[in-house]
């Protein structure tokens, strides 16, 4: 271990030099990141720079809407939205100098001079970011890195000084509950596995974060996978496993790629495998590829994907503490959940314990995205307001229009209108209102969704990924489906709505596993708070929010209309015709409602614009294609 | 992609070598599957054969295995492969108007491909890029905040070889 830190050390610069931190996740990738870091490398060596500044590229640093970003250390100068050709000016300002560059900085309206520290920034304020703040400096893919932070001094004192019984006794201190969801006590669920007397035991790490419209899991496996490793390592020798396996859905190459990586150097510093650290301690960890299935996620689906079967959910109990992989009691935990075990351990669950509420401790990280100025990952302490989080963190709404809902759980949880964001956000709170805590997935939701399109999105996902071995979700996500169809074609009927919740209380208590029994939530929630929506739907023929295409159409206001006919070029369907005032018009009959003329039309006409309520006799192009 | 079909070399000996050193646990099935999917594109019935001898269980239970995880393509799939993601965040910014103008252009359905042309069009679960949303991934290449405005240009692009993309501003 010593020896791992000095040699650590030895590939750090001097004291002096800065280190330009560029954030290369996924997300940063996206962005441009790769592109932006060629362009700092050839000008580090252009101008002579080797050994002043440093660039490193590490995972993702939260604001992943102005990626890529770069932050420079040690004074914590922020630049969003770097663009290669600012590489050479930024080294010499800033690099050199230390003078930050203000027009370079983050700029609002509030804040237009650009702001030149990270904790200025709004987004940063109001947050408590203990996991994510470890990876704003840390190279993902060097082990050097990560013992330079403290890593791996968790495990070190675990094995040299804490029995299996005291492990477990100061996570369940702590009050550190599942970050999957479920909000199961994990300390408590070591104990019941240490408990059982079968051997072998498993630890597993859940690592297939299905939701659609969260990443958070993502973010900490491609920016810090070291953390998740060492806590399954402590919850190896907690519960007395001696095999390990981390789960991560295809969907993210790049976590897979980084996690893979992590691993065999783990091994080769004899960090896994025999003996670790010189202890009577030995554990295998091995990373498994998800194949594409949402309902992997679902603890005994997970169980028999990683065995190699269909994941199929099965009845509970017998729970995996008792019974998981291959019938051995299975320890498995969420991403997040492992991340926060080294954290425990090094600062004590009395720190730990100190902030969040009653029942929920610590932080939680969220993905906030949607309609609110600003996006990406954020942690908070447990008990903060969801108007906090939206309004503070987020800015409110991107676009000047209201925030009218927040979409919390994914496709288990639910939507919460504005009115309650006064409520905190914790285990208890959020199921009371009838959404979930989730995973960590929040999506803001402006007047330009739909409510009723929604829950058709999400009741379509659970209905794909259903593995339709029981009736009541296999069936019921179908009718549902069916039912919020022709609602959003304007062919509903009042008397749909209560068919629609007798479904979902029947799905909720009659499904095999959590995803039938939470599937029907998006759809419940919304009728509990946005029932007018369908009722417009129904009754008026009207979607106010313009999105369901058969209740809105396109139209060209003559007065603002130059005349440039792009619009009639470019349309798909020759639905646009020169009228007689010698201006275009839309033929609404031939019209697909497809949006791309007024995209085309130039931003100072802005001339095409939709409206509701047409009823509109069509045949959609794809009909219920969209998954 | 590197399955530009099988680089002349017979699918028994690709197989062959993917299953070398390869214990025939039940547990290194999928991993195995991947390997295939990653090296072939897809599964005929030889390798579903193969995979069921090997690994000692019904070809019915492989074939259920393929047919339940979106992994894994029993059809052969193309040079280009365009998935427009659908996940929450890109949904609530238009991404099903995204997918239909990409249906329009290349004439096809999602989850369709063509052999003449050699593109696949897919809608796949959420890729966790949210922040960035709409996402679309063209042969791996990411493109962020994608207006249906962009998505001649992408297609454009397939056709030319070359995918230059600005992304929009925030």
């Amino acid at each position: 271990m010593k020896d791992l830190k000095t040699a650590g050390k030895g590939n750090q610069n001097g004291s002096s030099s800065r280190v330009i931190s560029l954030s290369a996740a996924s997300c940063g990738q996206a962005s441009g990141a790769l592109e932006v870091a060629s362009a700092f490398e050839l000008a580090i060596k252009e101008l002579g720079l080797e050994g002043k500044v440093q660039l490193k590229l590490t995972g993702c640093h939260g604001f992943c809407q102005l990626e890529p970003d770069i932050i420079i250390f040690p004074e914590k100068y922020f630049y969003p939205q770097v663009k290669a050709e600012d590489a050479k000016r930024i080294l010499l300002e800033t690099g050199v100098n230390g003078r930050f560059i203000p027009e370079l900085g983050f700029q609002d309206e509030i804040t237009p001079n650009g702001i030149s520290r990270l904790e200025e920034v709004p987004f940063y304020q109001d947050q408590l970011r203990w996991l994510i703040d470890q990876q704003l400096d840390l190279d993902p893919l060097s082990l050097e890195d990560y013992l330079e932070h403290g890593g791996f001094e968790a495990l070190e004192s675990v094995l040299s000084k804490l029995s299996p019984q005291e492990v477990i006794g100061e996570i369940m201190a702590s009050g550190l509950r599942g970050r999957g969801g479920a909000g199961f006590s994990t300390g408590l669920k070591w104990k019941l596995a240490r408990e059982v007397a079968a051997q072998p035991k498993y630890i597993v790490c859940n690592g297939d974060e299905g939701d659609p419209g969260a990443y958070m899991d993502r973010g900490i496996l491609e920016s810090n996978p070291y953390s998740v490793l060492e806590g399954m390592l402590i919850g190896g020798y907690a519960v007395g496993a001696t095999k390990g396996f981390i789960y991560v859905r295809q969907e993210y190459p790049l976590a897979i790629e980084r996690l893979d990586k992590a691993i065999s150097l783990l091994y080769q510093a004899g960090l896994l495998g025999e003996k670790i650290l010189g202890n009577d301690f030995s554990f295998e960890l091995e990373l498994v590829r998800g194949a594409g299935a949402f309902v992997s996620g679902e603890e005994t689906a997970l169980v028999a994907s990683i065995e190699g079967r269909r994941a199929n959910p099965r009845q509970r109990p017998p729970f995996p503490v008792v019974s998981g992989l291959w019938g051995k009691p299975t320890v498995i935990n969420n991403v997040e959940t492992w991340a926060n075990i080294p954290l425990i351990i090094k600062n004590g669950a009395a720190w730990f314990s100190k902030t969040g509420t009653d029942k929920s401790k610590g932080t939680k990280i969220f993905s906030l995205v949607g309609q609110v100025k600003y996006s990406g990952l954020i942690e908070v302490p447990l008990g903060i307001s969801l108007n906090e989080i939206i309004n503070k963190i987020g800015g409110g709404a991107r676009s000047g229009k209201k925030i009218k809902a927040v979409q919390i759980g994914g496709p288990s949880g639910g939507c919460l209108p504005a009115e309650l964001f006064n409520l905190r956000v914790d285990y208890e709170s959020l199921p009371a209102a009838g959404a979930i805590m989730g995973s960590g997935g929040l999506i803001a939701l402006d007047e330009d969704t739909c409510l009723v399109n929604l829950a058709l999105y999400f009741l379509k996902f659970a209905r794909d990924e259903s593995c339709g071995q029981c009736a009541p979700c296999r069936i019921g996500t179908q009718q549902m489906v069916t039912i919020l169809e022709k609602i959003t074609k304007g062919q509903g009927e009042l008397a749909d709505l209560d068919l629609l919740e007798k479904i979902g209380l029947t799905m909720q208590q009659a499904s095999l596993c959590g995803l039938g029994r939470t599937a029907p939530n998006p759809v419940l929630t919304a009728l509990r708070y946005f029932r007018h929506e369908f009722v417009e739907h129904i009754v008026e023929k009207k979607c106010e929010a313009l999105v369901c295409p058969d209740l809105i159409s396109y139209v060209i206001d003559e007065d603002k209309c130059s005349g440039c006919l792009l619009c009639l070029n470019s349309c798909p369907y020759g639905a646009i015709e020169v009228g007689s005032s010698g201006l275009p018009q839309i033929n609404l009959s031939s019209c697909e409602a497809c949006g791309l003329c007024s995209s085309i039309c130039p931003e100072e006409f802005q001339a095409i614009k939709k409206i509701s309520g047409k009823d509109r006799q069509q045949t959609q192009l794809i009909p219920d294609g969209m998954n | 992609m590197k399955n530009d079909t099988d680089g002349g070399r017979r699918v028994p000996e690709v197989v062959e070598s993917l299953l070398a050193g390869l214990p025939p646990d039940r547990k290194n099935l999928i991993f195995f599957l991947h390997e295939v999917q990653r090296e072939l594109g897809y599964f005929s019935e030889e390798v579903v054969l193969q995979a069921a001898h090997y690994f000692s269980v019904s070809p019915a239970e492989i074939f259920g295995i393929l047919t339940f995880y979106s992994a894994f393509k029993l059809n052969q799939s193309c040079v280009h492969q365009i998935k427009v993601c659908q996940g929450t965040a890109c949904h609530v910014r238009g991404s099903e108007a995204i997918v239909k103008e990409f249906s329009r252009l290349l004439g096809l359905k999602p989850g369709e491909f063509d052999s003449r042309i050699g593109v696949s069009l897919e809608v796949v679960n959420c890729l966790g890029c949210c922040a960035i949303g709409p996402v679309v991934v063209v042969d791996g290449k990411y493109y962020a905040r994608v207006n249906i405005k962009e998505v001649e240009k992408i297609v454009a692009g397939l056709t030319t070889g070359e995918n230059s993309h600005e992304s929009a501003e925030v």
